[in-house]
């Protein structure tokens, strides 16, 4: 039988531990993907969050190493620093990211350090079951917003692509998401993309992935999945929020 | 060894870990540790090394974590209130079994303190300092000499045990000049099959990590970590003994409460009294083994600290309370003087007639 379908190599054997119906695999999956395609799990050392997917490091056959909460980009300026030649990425939610690691991502950004960044956005807390996030929608339920996120006390969302864009440090920002075939599609690019341009040398690469989490959001997965086209995109629209080298190439 | 130079103790600890091998740092401004991180910035763009100025101490310390992840040789530098932000990393690195310098050049506290020097963070460096069951080894240097010279050991030790090392040092230390010899042997480099410098697609993925979520592995990784500490509390504790051959007082000081004690010990033989002195070089692992000795033989020990007592606890622990134990200190950046040690030992010396 012709095989038409095949797990990427640079994913171990080890079964996900996530939810049903959860991004994380085919975000996994699409970085993966990248590594695969550009020959490079030899030398590539990915970085894992504290957050759903801590423990992504059993999951990559690459070299992995697990951050403190927040810290993976600080990690990842070691790693490359220490090592130029190769490739590093790290992987991490919005928590992680946005929250306690805010000051981590923006200096590595503004640094434009050669690393690549995966930044999944689920507008929420899962490994913790459910809590506020920093990307949480205005009204949003959560376990520690039991009424709806009230902007006038827990503040408004942080549009991460948006805020970074405004940064002359990094080379490419970037907003995709997974809940349909096309967008897959579109984030399979970025994602590679954002691996090229570390290769080539060309800076920080931050690809953020609009996400779903149905079991904390409390719905089904594809409702989940709907749930991203009707609330989340609208708050935080998908595109190309920087990308000096097609800048340059424009002028 | 190469030429004698004149050097503040910060530059020679900057300089001598360039020498071990040491081409990555990672710091963020704070008093009194100011001229390591200069000297940093200054020498790691000549020689091909990283000087980074972090936006934080929890950053620069995971950038830390990341270079020895890569199995290379890695410091950071700060003082007190710095180097409790660091405490999270240095946890983690301990947990991950990770080698790595950190140097405290330490001043005042609680809080923001001052900026003149202590020995206050003794507790936080001699008992772990972060959360969770782990140690740092801790280097206590009393001139620029040893400045220079701890950080190649502790270089060295860190590889050797695979755990974080610290040079636990003070403003006063960092700050003074003094002639220096340098070491100029080739560093001791010793392989790191364990770190992730990428598979080359002929191994298995390495990974570094402090994370195990089943109790029972937890458990194994902190037992086979303490068997380790036992071994190196055995083999690696670290001491100078002065005049203690026919010692009744035994005056206990590091750094430069011991620069000072020293003075006041050959002013009270001068004056008849049989005093001698114990100075840690490490105080973890604590040289227990010269003191249990010495609490046989002694009348009573002085505990010199610019802390509130913190070491005398581990001098108790030490000598199992065999013989008294009196503090003779001073803190907020205050250093007790030689008369103010003179003084402790002869009202030590006077109580035992």
């Amino acid at each position: 039988m012709a095989v038409v379908f095949e797990k990427p190599k640079s994913l171990t054997d080890a079964p996900l531990h996530y939810c049903p119906g959860c991004t994380h695999g085919i975000i996994h999956r699409l970085v993966a993907q990248a590594i695969d395609e550009l020959g490079i799990e030899g030398k590539t050392v990915g970085v894992a969050p504290v957050g759903c997917a801590v423990m992504a490091y059993n999951y990559f056959s690459c070299d992995m190493v697990e951050a403190a909460h927040g810290r993976a980009p600080a990690v990842a300026t070691g790693l490359k620093r220490a090592m130029p030649e190769n490739v590093i990425f790290t992987y991490q939610g919005d928590g992680d990211l946005a929250s306690i690691g805010m000051a981590e991502t923006v200096h590595s950004a503004t640094r434009n350090e050669n690393i690549t960044v995966i930044f999944v956005n689920n507008a929420i807390y899962g490994m913790t079951g459910g809590q506020m996030a920093p990307t949480s929608l205005p009204g949003q339920v959560t376990q520690t917003s039991p009424y709806g996120r009230d902007v006038t006390t827990a503040g408004f969302p942080i549009r991460v692509c948006e805020m970074l864009a405004t940064l002359d440090g990094p080379e490419y920002i970037t907003r995709v998401a997974v809940n349909n075939v096309k967008n897959v599609k579109q984030a399979q690019k970025a994602i590679k993309k954002a691996f090229e341009n570390q290769i080539n040398g060309k800076g920080f690469s931050l690809v953020e992935v609009v996400s779903s989490c149905p079991t904390n959001w409390g719905m089904t997965p594809q409702d989940a999945l709907n749930w991203i086209d009707e609330k989340m995109i609208p708050y935080y629209p998908l595109g190309v929020y920087k990308d000096r080298s097609a800048e340059k190439e424009a002028e | 060894m190469s030429e004698k130079v004149l050097m503040k103790g910060n530059e020679a600890i900057a300089e001598a870990a360039i020498r071990a091998g040491c081409l990555h740092y990672f710091g963020y401004p704070i008093t009194p540790q100011t001229e390591l991180a200069a000297y940093m910035a200054k020498r790691m763009p000549k020689i091909g090394g990283t000087f980074l100025q972090a936006e934080s101490e929890i950053a620069a310390i995971n950038m830390v974590y990341g270079v020895s992840s890569a199995g290379k040789r890695v410091m950071t530098s700060s003082s007190s209130p710095g180097v409790s932000l660091k405490q999270e990393g240095i946890s983690y690195i301990a947990g991950a079994d990770l080698p790595a310098l950190i140097v405290n050049v330490q001043r005042g506290g609680p809080g923001l303190g001052g900026i003149q020097p202590s020995q206050s963070d003794y507790f936080q460096a001699t008992k772990g300092g972060g959360h969770g069951d782990y140690h740092l080894i801790v280097l206590t240097p009393a001139s620029v000499q040893e400045m220079a010279d701890l950080v190649s050991l502790a270089f060295d030790l860190a590889d050797k045990y695979r755990m974080p090392a610290m040079l636990l040092a003070d403003g006063t230390m960092g700050q003074m000049m003094e002639p220096v010899e340098l070491p100029d042997e080739a560093p001791n480099m010793i392989e790191k099959p364990w770190a992730v410098t990428g598979t080359q697609m002929k191994r298995e993925h390495n990974i570094v990590n402090s994370l195990y979520l089943v109790p029972e592995e937890l458990e194994k990784t902190n037992n086979e970590r303490f068997e380790r500490y036992k071994y190196i509390e055995e083999n690696e504790a670290r001491y100078e003994s002065f005049m203690m051959d026919d010692a009744e007082i035994c005056v206990v000081a590091f750094g430069i409460a011991a620069r000072v004690s020293r003075n006041a010990v050959v002013e009270a033989r001068k004056q008849g009294i049989k005093v001698g002195m114990i100075r840690p070089i490490t105080v973890w692992p604590f040289p227990k083994k010269p003191l249990a000795e010495a609490a046989d033989k002694v009348k009573s020990f002085i505990s010199v600290e610019l802390s509130m007592g913190q070491m005398i606890e581990d001098i108790k622990l030490a000598t199992s309370c065999k013989k008294p134990v009196d503090l003779c200190y001073r803190v907020g950046g205050m250093i007790p003087s030689p008369e103010q040690v003179l003084e402790s030992i002869k009202k030590a010396a006077g109580g035992n007639e």
